[in-house]
Protein backbone atom coordinates (compact mmCIF):
# COMPACT_ATOMS: atom_id res chain seq x y z
CA UNK A 1 0.00 0.00 0.00
CA UNK A 2 1.30 3.49 -0.94
CA UNK A 3 0.31 7.12 0.75
CA UNK A 4 -1.22 7.90 -2.55
CA UNK A 5 -4.09 4.96 -2.73
CA UNK A 6 -6.72 7.42 -0.05
CA UNK A 7 -6.22 10.22 -2.69
CA UNK A 8 -6.82 8.45 -6.07
CA UNK A 9 -9.39 6.24 -4.02
CA UNK A 10 -11.31 9.27 -2.77
CA UNK A 11 -10.95 11.20 -5.86
CA UNK A 12 -12.49 8.34 -8.07
CA UNK A 13 -15.13 7.96 -5.57
CA UNK A 14 -16.22 11.15 -5.61
CA UNK A 15 -16.20 10.98 -9.53
CA UNK A 16 -18.24 7.90 -8.89
CA UNK A 17 -21.20 9.41 -7.03
CA UNK A 18 -21.20 12.52 -9.23
CA UNK A 19 -21.95 10.50 -11.84
CA UNK A 20 -24.33 8.33 -10.49
CA UNK A 21 -26.01 11.08 -8.77
CA UNK A 22 -27.04 13.10 -11.81
CA UNK A 23 -27.43 10.45 -13.98
CA UNK A 24 -29.66 8.82 -11.83
CA UNK A 25 -32.00 12.21 -11.35
CA UNK A 26 -31.94 12.39 -15.67
CA UNK A 27 -32.52 9.13 -16.13
CA UNK A 28 -35.19 8.93 -13.76
CA UNK A 29 -36.97 12.05 -15.15
CA UNK A 30 -36.97 10.21 -18.87
CA UNK A 31 -37.63 6.59 -16.83
CA UNK A 32 -40.97 8.11 -15.49
CA UNK A 33 -41.83 9.69 -18.52
CA UNK A 34 -41.48 6.65 -20.65
CA UNK A 35 -43.17 4.40 -18.12
CA UNK A 36 -46.23 6.86 -17.79
CA UNK A 37 -46.58 6.95 -21.61
CA UNK A 38 -45.87 3.15 -21.93
CA UNK A 39 -48.43 2.60 -19.16
CA UNK A 40 -51.11 5.11 -20.81
CA UNK A 41 -50.98 4.84 -24.16
CA UNK A 42 -51.48 1.04 -23.35
CA UNK A 43 -54.34 -0.72 -24.67
CA UNK A 44 -57.31 0.24 -22.21
CA UNK A 45 -54.95 2.55 -20.18
CA UNK A 46 -55.97 6.31 -19.46
CA UNK A 47 -54.87 8.05 -22.77
CA UNK A 48 -54.76 5.00 -25.01
CA UNK A 49 -52.56 5.44 -28.54
CA UNK A 50 -51.43 1.51 -29.33
CA UNK A 51 -49.40 3.10 -32.29
CA UNK A 52 -47.24 5.29 -30.09
CA UNK A 53 -47.15 2.51 -27.46
CA UNK A 54 -45.37 0.29 -30.37
CA UNK A 55 -43.34 2.68 -31.59
CA UNK A 56 -42.15 3.52 -28.39
CA UNK A 57 -41.70 0.76 -27.01
CA UNK A 58 -39.38 -0.29 -30.29
CA UNK A 59 -37.46 2.55 -29.81
CA UNK A 60 -37.04 1.47 -25.53
CA UNK A 61 -35.96 -2.35 -26.43
CA UNK A 62 -33.70 -1.05 -29.16
CA UNK A 63 -31.53 1.29 -27.16
CA UNK A 64 -31.75 -1.64 -24.37
CA UNK A 65 -30.48 -4.19 -26.92
CA UNK A 66 -27.20 -2.54 -27.18
CA UNK A 67 -24.09 -3.41 -25.10
CA UNK A 68 -23.31 -0.19 -22.70
CA UNK A 69 -20.00 0.53 -24.03
CA UNK A 70 -21.62 0.66 -27.73
CA UNK A 71 -23.66 3.03 -26.53
CA UNK A 72 -21.40 5.10 -25.25
CA UNK A 73 -19.37 5.44 -28.03
CA UNK A 74 -22.92 5.98 -30.21
CA UNK A 75 -23.24 8.88 -27.94
CA UNK A 76 -20.25 10.07 -28.16
CA UNK A 77 -21.49 12.91 -30.49
CA UNK A 78 -24.45 13.76 -28.62
CA UNK A 79 -22.55 14.15 -25.60
CA UNK A 80 -19.90 16.44 -26.83
CA UNK A 81 -22.78 18.46 -28.58
CA UNK A 82 -24.81 18.80 -24.82
CA UNK A 83 -21.89 20.08 -22.56
CA UNK A 84 -18.64 20.55 -25.21
CA UNK A 85 -16.60 17.43 -24.16
CA UNK A 86 -16.67 13.80 -24.78
CA UNK A 87 -13.82 13.08 -21.71
CA UNK A 88 -14.37 12.99 -18.51
CA UNK A 89 -17.76 12.03 -15.64
CA UNK A 90 -19.82 15.30 -17.22
CA UNK A 91 -19.82 13.73 -20.60
CA UNK A 92 -20.33 10.36 -18.95
CA UNK A 93 -23.71 11.81 -17.56
CA UNK A 94 -24.95 12.06 -20.74
CA UNK A 95 -24.49 8.90 -21.86
CA UNK A 96 -25.03 7.11 -18.49
CA UNK A 97 -28.87 9.03 -18.35
CA UNK A 98 -29.84 8.04 -22.23
CA UNK A 99 -27.97 4.71 -20.87
CA UNK A 100 -30.38 3.87 -18.30
CA UNK A 101 -33.69 5.60 -19.13
CA UNK A 102 -34.95 2.85 -21.11
CA UNK A 103 -34.62 0.80 -18.02
CA UNK A 104 -35.83 2.73 -15.57
CA UNK A 105 -38.70 2.89 -18.21
CA UNK A 106 -39.38 -1.03 -18.15
CA UNK A 107 -39.09 -1.04 -14.20
CA UNK A 108 -41.89 1.95 -13.80
CA UNK A 109 -43.84 0.71 -16.51
CA UNK A 110 -44.33 -2.80 -14.52
CA UNK A 111 -44.50 -0.88 -11.20
CA UNK A 112 -47.49 1.20 -12.36
CA UNK A 113 -49.29 -1.74 -14.09
CA UNK A 114 -49.71 -3.22 -10.46
CA UNK A 115 -52.48 -0.97 -9.56
CA UNK A 116 -55.32 -1.73 -9.58
CA UNK A 117 -58.06 -1.45 -12.76
CA UNK A 118 -60.28 -0.78 -9.76
CA UNK A 119 -58.33 2.30 -8.20
CA UNK A 120 -58.37 3.74 -11.86
CA UNK A 121 -62.08 3.36 -12.34
CA UNK A 122 -62.65 4.75 -9.01
CA UNK A 123 -60.84 7.95 -10.23
CA UNK A 124 -62.44 8.04 -13.14
CA UNK A 125 -65.88 7.67 -11.49
CA UNK A 126 -65.12 10.86 -9.29
CA UNK A 127 -64.56 12.82 -12.58
CA UNK A 128 -60.31 12.70 -12.10
CA UNK A 129 -58.68 13.71 -15.56
CA UNK A 130 -55.81 11.92 -16.77
CA UNK A 131 -52.94 13.89 -15.27
CA UNK A 132 -54.40 14.01 -12.14
CA UNK A 133 -55.44 10.28 -12.60
CA UNK A 134 -51.32 9.87 -13.15
CA UNK A 135 -50.06 12.10 -9.92
CA UNK A 136 -52.65 11.23 -7.50
CA UNK A 137 -53.59 7.77 -7.78
CA UNK A 138 -50.80 5.78 -10.21
CA UNK A 139 -47.66 7.04 -9.08
CA UNK A 140 -48.58 7.16 -5.16
CA UNK A 141 -50.06 3.85 -5.26
CA UNK A 142 -47.20 2.44 -6.56
CA UNK A 143 -44.57 4.29 -4.80
CA UNK A 144 -43.15 1.10 -2.58
CA UNK A 145 -42.46 -0.85 -6.22
CA UNK A 146 -40.95 2.43 -7.59
CA UNK A 147 -38.01 2.71 -5.17
CA UNK A 148 -37.44 -0.69 -5.07
CA UNK A 149 -37.32 -0.49 -8.82
CA UNK A 150 -35.04 2.77 -8.58
CA UNK A 151 -33.07 1.33 -6.62
CA UNK A 152 -32.23 -1.42 -9.11
CA UNK A 153 -31.78 1.04 -11.64
CA UNK A 154 -29.47 3.12 -9.30
CA UNK A 155 -27.25 0.00 -9.03
CA UNK A 156 -27.32 -0.63 -12.89
CA UNK A 157 -25.73 3.08 -12.81
CA UNK A 158 -22.91 2.54 -10.91
CA UNK A 159 -21.87 -0.65 -12.82
CA UNK A 160 -22.16 1.21 -15.73
CA UNK A 161 -20.19 4.29 -14.64
CA UNK A 162 -17.69 1.37 -13.74
CA UNK A 163 -17.62 0.62 -17.56
CA UNK A 164 -17.74 4.02 -18.78
CA UNK A 165 -14.72 4.19 -16.88
CA UNK A 166 -12.82 2.28 -19.11
CA UNK A 167 -13.25 4.90 -22.12
CA UNK A 168 -12.32 8.33 -20.01
CA UNK A 169 -15.08 9.09 -18.03
CA UNK A 170 -13.21 8.82 -14.49
CA UNK A 171 -14.56 7.48 -11.17
CA UNK A 172 -13.42 4.05 -9.59
CA UNK A 173 -14.22 1.78 -12.96
CA UNK A 174 -11.53 4.17 -14.23
CA UNK A 175 -9.24 3.89 -11.90
CA UNK A 176 -9.57 0.11 -11.43
CA UNK A 177 -8.59 -0.13 -15.06
CA UNK A 178 -6.07 2.95 -15.09
CA UNK A 179 -4.18 1.70 -12.32
CA UNK A 180 -5.09 -1.98 -10.94
CA UNK A 181 -5.29 -3.00 -14.35
CA UNK A 182 -2.48 -1.23 -16.55
CA UNK A 183 -0.18 -0.56 -13.95
CA UNK A 184 -0.51 -3.86 -11.37
CA UNK A 185 -1.57 -1.95 -8.68
CA UNK A 186 -3.04 -4.53 -6.85
CA UNK A 187 -3.97 -2.36 -3.54
CA UNK A 188 -5.88 -0.04 -5.36
CA UNK A 189 -7.89 -2.52 -7.26
CA UNK A 190 -8.40 -4.43 -4.27
CA UNK A 191 -9.69 -1.24 -2.51
CA UNK A 192 -11.72 -0.04 -5.90
CA UNK A 193 -13.43 -3.30 -5.25
CA UNK A 194 -13.95 -2.77 -1.92
CA UNK A 195 -15.71 1.05 -2.06
CA UNK A 196 -17.74 -0.39 -5.36
CA UNK A 197 -19.22 -3.41 -3.06
CA UNK A 198 -20.06 -1.20 -0.31
CA UNK A 199 -21.55 1.64 -2.51
CA UNK A 200 -23.97 -1.18 -4.22
CA UNK A 201 -24.60 -1.99 -0.48
CA UNK A 202 -25.72 1.36 0.75
CA UNK A 203 -27.91 1.81 -2.13
CA UNK A 204 -29.82 -1.12 -1.62
CA UNK A 205 -30.14 -0.60 2.08
CA UNK A 206 -30.96 3.01 1.71
CA UNK A 207 -33.64 1.72 -1.29
CA UNK A 208 -35.08 -1.26 0.78
CA UNK A 209 -35.16 0.88 4.24
CA UNK A 210 -37.33 3.99 2.22
CA UNK A 211 -39.75 1.38 0.35
CA UNK A 212 -40.30 -0.47 3.80
CA UNK A 213 -40.91 2.86 5.68
CA UNK A 214 -43.70 3.86 3.03
CA UNK A 215 -45.40 0.52 3.20
CA UNK A 216 -44.90 0.55 7.32
CA UNK A 217 -46.98 3.40 7.26
CA UNK A 218 -49.96 2.65 4.90
CA UNK A 219 -49.83 -1.03 5.81
CA UNK A 220 -49.44 -0.92 9.67
CA UNK A 221 -52.50 -2.06 11.87
CA UNK A 222 -53.22 0.32 14.41
CA UNK B 1 -84.78 10.72 -13.39
CA UNK B 2 -82.51 8.45 -15.17
CA UNK B 3 -84.00 7.17 -18.41
CA UNK B 4 -82.48 4.32 -20.22
CA UNK B 5 -83.10 3.94 -24.15
CA UNK B 6 -82.40 0.82 -27.12
CA UNK B 7 -79.31 0.42 -24.96
CA UNK B 8 -76.71 -1.89 -26.48
CA UNK B 9 -73.38 -2.97 -25.76
CA UNK B 10 -71.63 -5.93 -27.11
CA UNK B 11 -68.10 -7.19 -26.49
CA UNK B 12 -65.08 -9.14 -29.15
CA UNK B 13 -64.45 -12.67 -28.19
CA UNK B 14 -62.41 -15.91 -30.02
CA UNK B 15 -65.75 -16.59 -30.50
CA UNK B 16 -67.37 -13.92 -32.11
CA UNK B 17 -69.02 -10.54 -30.61
CA UNK B 18 -70.98 -11.21 -27.17
CA UNK B 19 -73.69 -8.89 -26.34
CA UNK B 20 -73.71 -7.93 -23.24
CA UNK B 21 -77.01 -5.57 -23.54
CA UNK B 22 -80.01 -5.95 -26.15
CA UNK B 23 -81.95 -2.98 -26.78
CA UNK B 24 -81.91 -2.32 -22.61
CA UNK B 25 -85.00 0.56 -21.98
CA UNK B 26 -85.44 1.45 -18.33
CA UNK B 27 -87.21 4.30 -16.52
CA UNK B 28 -85.89 4.79 -13.31
CA UNK B 29 -87.65 8.01 -11.27
CA UNK B 30 -85.73 10.51 -8.98
CA UNK B 31 -85.51 9.32 -5.42
CA UNK B 32 -85.67 5.59 -5.82
CA UNK B 33 -83.77 2.98 -4.84
CA UNK B 34 -83.77 0.91 -7.78
CA UNK B 35 -82.21 -2.56 -8.09
CA UNK B 36 -80.95 -5.00 -11.01
CA UNK B 37 -80.86 -8.43 -10.03
CA UNK B 38 -79.64 -11.09 -12.33
CA UNK B 39 -77.28 -14.07 -12.33
CA UNK B 40 -73.25 -13.67 -13.08
CA UNK B 41 -72.40 -12.95 -16.21
CA UNK B 42 -76.15 -11.71 -17.09
CA UNK B 43 -74.71 -8.13 -18.03
CA UNK B 44 -75.88 -6.60 -14.86
CA UNK B 45 -71.99 -4.79 -14.30
CA UNK B 46 -72.16 -3.55 -17.92
CA UNK B 47 -75.30 -2.09 -17.44
CA UNK B 48 -74.42 -0.08 -14.02
CA UNK B 49 -70.85 0.71 -16.01
CA UNK B 50 -72.96 2.30 -18.67
CA UNK B 51 -74.28 5.18 -16.62
CA UNK B 52 -71.51 6.97 -16.39
CA UNK B 53 -69.31 5.56 -19.14
CA UNK B 54 -66.94 3.80 -17.52
CA UNK B 55 -67.96 1.34 -20.28
CA UNK B 56 -68.98 2.84 -23.67
CA UNK B 57 -72.04 1.49 -25.00
CA UNK B 58 -72.17 1.05 -28.85
CA UNK B 59 -75.92 2.57 -29.22
CA UNK B 60 -78.74 3.99 -27.06
CA UNK B 61 -79.06 6.69 -24.58
CA UNK B 62 -78.75 7.53 -21.65
CA UNK B 63 -79.92 10.70 -19.55
CA UNK B 64 -79.68 11.25 -15.95
CA UNK B 65 -81.54 14.16 -14.84
CA UNK B 66 -81.82 15.67 -18.16
CA UNK B 67 -78.28 15.68 -18.74
CA UNK B 68 -77.49 13.18 -22.17
CA UNK B 69 -74.55 11.24 -20.56
CA UNK B 70 -74.09 9.22 -24.14
CA UNK B 71 -73.72 12.51 -25.72
CA UNK B 72 -71.01 14.34 -23.61
CA UNK B 73 -67.28 14.45 -24.71
CA UNK B 74 -64.90 13.59 -22.75
CA UNK B 75 -64.40 16.81 -20.44
CA UNK B 76 -68.14 17.34 -20.53
CA UNK B 77 -67.91 13.84 -18.98
CA UNK B 78 -66.01 14.61 -16.39
CA UNK B 79 -67.85 17.31 -14.64
CA UNK B 80 -71.09 15.27 -14.85
CA UNK B 81 -69.22 12.59 -13.68
CA UNK B 82 -68.80 14.49 -10.34
CA UNK B 83 -72.73 14.15 -9.56
CA UNK B 84 -73.04 10.58 -9.97
CA UNK B 85 -71.29 8.49 -7.24
CA UNK B 86 -70.05 4.80 -7.68
CA UNK B 87 -69.10 2.41 -5.22
CA UNK B 88 -67.49 -1.06 -5.95
CA UNK B 89 -67.30 -4.74 -4.87
CA UNK B 90 -63.93 -4.26 -4.17
CA UNK B 91 -63.97 -0.62 -2.18
CA UNK B 92 -61.19 0.66 -4.51
CA UNK B 93 -59.77 2.93 -2.15
CA UNK B 94 -56.52 4.51 -2.55
CA UNK B 95 -53.70 2.84 0.09
CA UNK B 96 -51.87 5.78 -0.36
CA UNK B 97 -54.03 7.95 1.15
CA UNK B 98 -55.64 8.38 4.73
CA UNK B 99 -59.39 7.97 4.65
CA UNK B 100 -59.76 11.76 4.62
CA UNK B 101 -57.68 12.25 1.72
CA UNK B 102 -59.72 9.33 0.19
CA UNK B 103 -62.55 11.30 0.63
CA UNK B 104 -61.29 14.66 -0.03
CA UNK B 105 -59.78 12.97 -3.00
CA UNK B 106 -63.29 14.23 -5.00
CA UNK B 107 -63.02 17.51 -3.52
CA UNK B 108 -59.96 18.13 -4.70
CA UNK B 109 -60.72 16.95 -8.07
CA UNK B 110 -63.56 19.35 -8.17
CA UNK B 111 -61.20 22.15 -7.34
CA UNK B 112 -62.59 22.97 -4.13
CA UNK B 113 -60.83 25.36 -1.76
CA UNK B 114 -59.08 23.76 1.12
CA UNK B 115 -61.35 25.23 4.03
CA UNK B 116 -64.23 23.77 2.24
CA UNK B 117 -62.47 20.51 1.65
CA UNK B 118 -61.65 20.09 5.27
CA UNK B 119 -65.26 20.84 6.30
CA UNK B 120 -67.22 18.83 4.24
CA UNK B 121 -64.97 15.66 4.45
CA UNK B 122 -65.74 16.01 8.35
CA UNK B 123 -69.11 16.34 7.09
CA UNK B 124 -69.56 13.40 5.33
CA UNK B 125 -67.72 10.97 7.73
CA UNK B 126 -69.65 11.82 10.30
CA UNK B 127 -72.57 10.35 8.02
CA UNK B 128 -71.09 7.34 7.61
CA UNK B 129 -70.26 7.21 11.31
CA UNK B 130 -66.38 6.84 10.54
CA UNK B 131 -65.16 10.40 12.46
CA UNK B 132 -62.50 8.84 14.20
CA UNK B 133 -60.96 7.25 11.46
CA UNK B 134 -59.85 10.16 9.49
CA UNK B 135 -56.10 9.49 9.95
CA UNK B 136 -55.99 6.26 9.59
CA UNK B 137 -54.84 4.16 6.28
CA UNK B 138 -57.58 1.69 4.10
CA UNK B 139 -55.11 -1.09 5.05
CA UNK B 140 -56.41 -0.55 9.01
CA UNK B 141 -59.78 -0.38 8.15
CA UNK B 142 -62.41 -3.55 8.18
CA UNK B 143 -64.50 -4.32 4.98
CA UNK B 144 -67.86 -2.50 6.47
CA UNK B 145 -65.54 0.22 7.15
CA UNK B 146 -64.15 0.39 3.63
CA UNK B 147 -67.37 0.58 1.95
CA UNK B 148 -68.20 3.53 3.93
CA UNK B 149 -65.21 5.36 3.09
CA UNK B 150 -66.13 4.48 -0.36
CA UNK B 151 -69.55 5.17 0.17
CA UNK B 152 -68.18 8.86 1.66
CA UNK B 153 -65.74 9.16 -1.20
CA UNK B 154 -69.01 8.92 -3.61
CA UNK B 155 -71.11 10.98 -1.97
CA UNK B 156 -68.56 13.95 -1.32
CA UNK B 157 -69.39 16.10 -4.63
CA UNK B 158 -73.36 15.98 -3.72
CA UNK B 159 -74.57 13.60 -6.64
CA UNK B 160 -78.29 13.45 -8.03
CA UNK B 161 -77.20 9.32 -8.34
CA UNK B 162 -75.45 6.67 -6.33
CA UNK B 163 -74.42 3.74 -8.25
CA UNK B 164 -73.65 0.23 -6.23
CA UNK B 165 -71.81 -2.19 -8.42
CA UNK B 166 -72.30 -5.37 -5.98
CA UNK B 167 -71.46 -3.18 -3.17
CA UNK B 168 -72.01 -5.45 -0.42
CA UNK B 169 -70.89 -9.08 -1.83
CA UNK B 170 -67.74 -8.82 -0.68
CA UNK B 171 -69.39 -8.68 3.04
CA UNK B 172 -70.43 -10.57 5.62
CA UNK B 173 -74.25 -10.80 6.15
CA UNK B 174 -74.19 -8.38 8.93
CA UNK B 175 -72.04 -6.04 7.62
CA UNK B 176 -74.03 -5.95 4.74
CA UNK B 177 -77.24 -5.18 7.07
CA UNK B 178 -75.69 -2.31 7.76
CA UNK B 179 -74.44 -0.50 4.94
CA UNK B 180 -77.76 -1.42 3.34
CA UNK B 181 -79.40 1.02 6.48
CA UNK B 182 -76.83 3.39 5.71
CA UNK B 183 -77.78 3.35 1.77
CA UNK B 184 -80.82 3.77 2.95
CA UNK B 185 -80.61 6.65 5.53
CA UNK B 186 -79.22 8.40 2.71
CA UNK B 187 -81.61 8.05 0.00
CA UNK B 188 -83.92 9.52 2.74
CA UNK B 189 -81.81 12.34 4.21
CA UNK B 190 -80.43 13.09 0.82
CA UNK B 191 -83.05 12.52 -1.54
CA UNK B 192 -80.27 11.16 -3.97
CA UNK B 193 -81.22 7.83 -6.71
CA UNK B 194 -79.95 4.96 -6.23
CA UNK B 195 -79.00 2.29 -8.49
CA UNK B 196 -77.52 -1.10 -7.30
CA UNK B 197 -76.88 -4.42 -9.10
CA UNK B 198 -76.92 -7.52 -6.76
CA UNK B 199 -77.24 -11.41 -7.03
CA UNK B 200 -78.72 -11.21 -3.45
CA UNK B 201 -82.33 -11.57 -3.26
CA UNK B 202 -81.68 -10.17 0.64
CA UNK B 203 -80.72 -6.77 -0.99
CA UNK B 204 -83.44 -6.29 -3.27
CA UNK B 205 -86.27 -7.51 -0.37
CA UNK B 206 -84.05 -4.86 2.08
CA UNK B 207 -84.03 -1.67 0.73
CA UNK B 208 -85.16 -1.45 -2.73
CA UNK B 209 -88.58 -0.22 -3.97
CA UNK B 210 -88.48 -0.96 -7.57
CA UNK B 211 -86.48 -3.15 -9.43
CA UNK B 212 -85.62 -4.90 -12.93
CA UNK B 213 -84.45 -8.79 -13.79
CA UNK B 214 -81.69 -8.86 -16.14
CA UNK B 215 -81.36 -11.99 -18.40
CA UNK B 216 -78.38 -12.67 -21.29
CA UNK B 217 -77.96 -8.86 -21.79
CA UNK B 218 -81.85 -8.20 -21.57
CA UNK B 219 -84.39 -6.54 -19.59
CA UNK B 220 -87.16 -9.51 -18.89
CA UNK B 221 -88.78 -7.88 -15.98
CA UNK B 222 -89.46 -4.74 -14.42
CA UNK B 223 -91.46 -3.39 -11.34
CA UNK B 224 -92.08 -2.94 -7.65
CA UNK B 225 -90.43 -5.08 -5.70
CA UNK B 226 -93.17 -6.73 -3.59
CA UNK B 227 -94.12 -8.04 -7.32
CA UNK B 228 -90.91 -9.82 -8.28
CA UNK B 229 -91.69 -11.85 -4.82
CA UNK B 230 -95.29 -12.38 -5.40
CA UNK B 231 -95.69 -13.03 -8.69
CA UNK B 232 -92.57 -13.79 -10.77
CA UNK B 233 -92.99 -13.87 -14.37
CA UNK B 234 -89.22 -14.44 -15.59
CA UNK B 235 -87.39 -16.93 -15.49
CA UNK B 236 -84.30 -15.58 -13.75
CA UNK B 237 -86.97 -14.26 -10.95
CA UNK B 238 -88.58 -17.52 -10.74
CA UNK B 239 -85.58 -19.49 -10.32
CA UNK B 240 -84.46 -16.99 -7.42
CA UNK B 241 -87.44 -17.02 -5.70
CA UNK B 242 -87.91 -21.02 -6.12
CA UNK B 243 -84.23 -21.57 -4.35
CA UNK B 244 -85.57 -19.22 -1.49
CA UNK B 245 -88.52 -21.27 -1.62
CA UNK B 246 -87.46 -24.73 -1.58
CA UNK B 247 -85.24 -23.72 1.48
CA UNK B 248 -88.44 -23.20 3.18
CA UNK B 249 -89.74 -26.09 2.37
CA UNK B 250 -87.28 -28.09 3.64
CA UNK B 251 -86.78 -25.81 6.81
CA UNK B 252 -90.68 -26.55 7.54
CA UNK B 253 -90.43 -30.59 6.96
CA UNK B 254 -86.88 -30.71 9.08
CA UNK B 255 -88.28 -28.66 11.85
CA UNK B 256 -91.50 -31.29 11.34
CA UNK B 257 -94.84 -29.95 10.74
CA UNK B 258 -95.53 -26.30 11.82
CA UNK B 259 -92.67 -26.80 14.91
CA UNK B 260 -91.45 -23.67 16.12
CA UNK B 261 -93.73 -21.17 13.92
Amino acid sequence: MRDDLIDLLWEGLRQTLYMVFWSSIFALAIGLALGVTLVVTDKGGILQAPKLNKVLSFVINSVRSLPFIILIVLLLPFARWVVGTTLGPTAAIVSLSIGAAPFLGRIIENSLKEVGAGKIEAAKSVGASPWTIIFRVLIPEALPALVRGMTIAVIGIVEFTAVAGAIGAGGLGSLAIRFGYQRFREDILFATVVVIIALVQGIQWTGDGIAKAIRRRRFTPE
Amino acid sequence: MIVIRDLNKSYPSAAGAVRALENVNLTIQKGDIFGIIGFSGAGKSTLIRCLNRLEEPDSGSISIEGTVITDLREKELRLARRKIGMIFQQFNLLDSKTVFDNVAFPLKVAGHPKEYVRKRVREILELVKLGDKEKAYPSQLSGGQKQRVGIARALANEPDVLLSDEATSALDPQTTYSILELLADINRQLGLTIVLITHELDVLQHICRNMAVIEQGRIVETGPVDKLFLHPESDTARRFVGILESYRRRGYILEGAGAGI
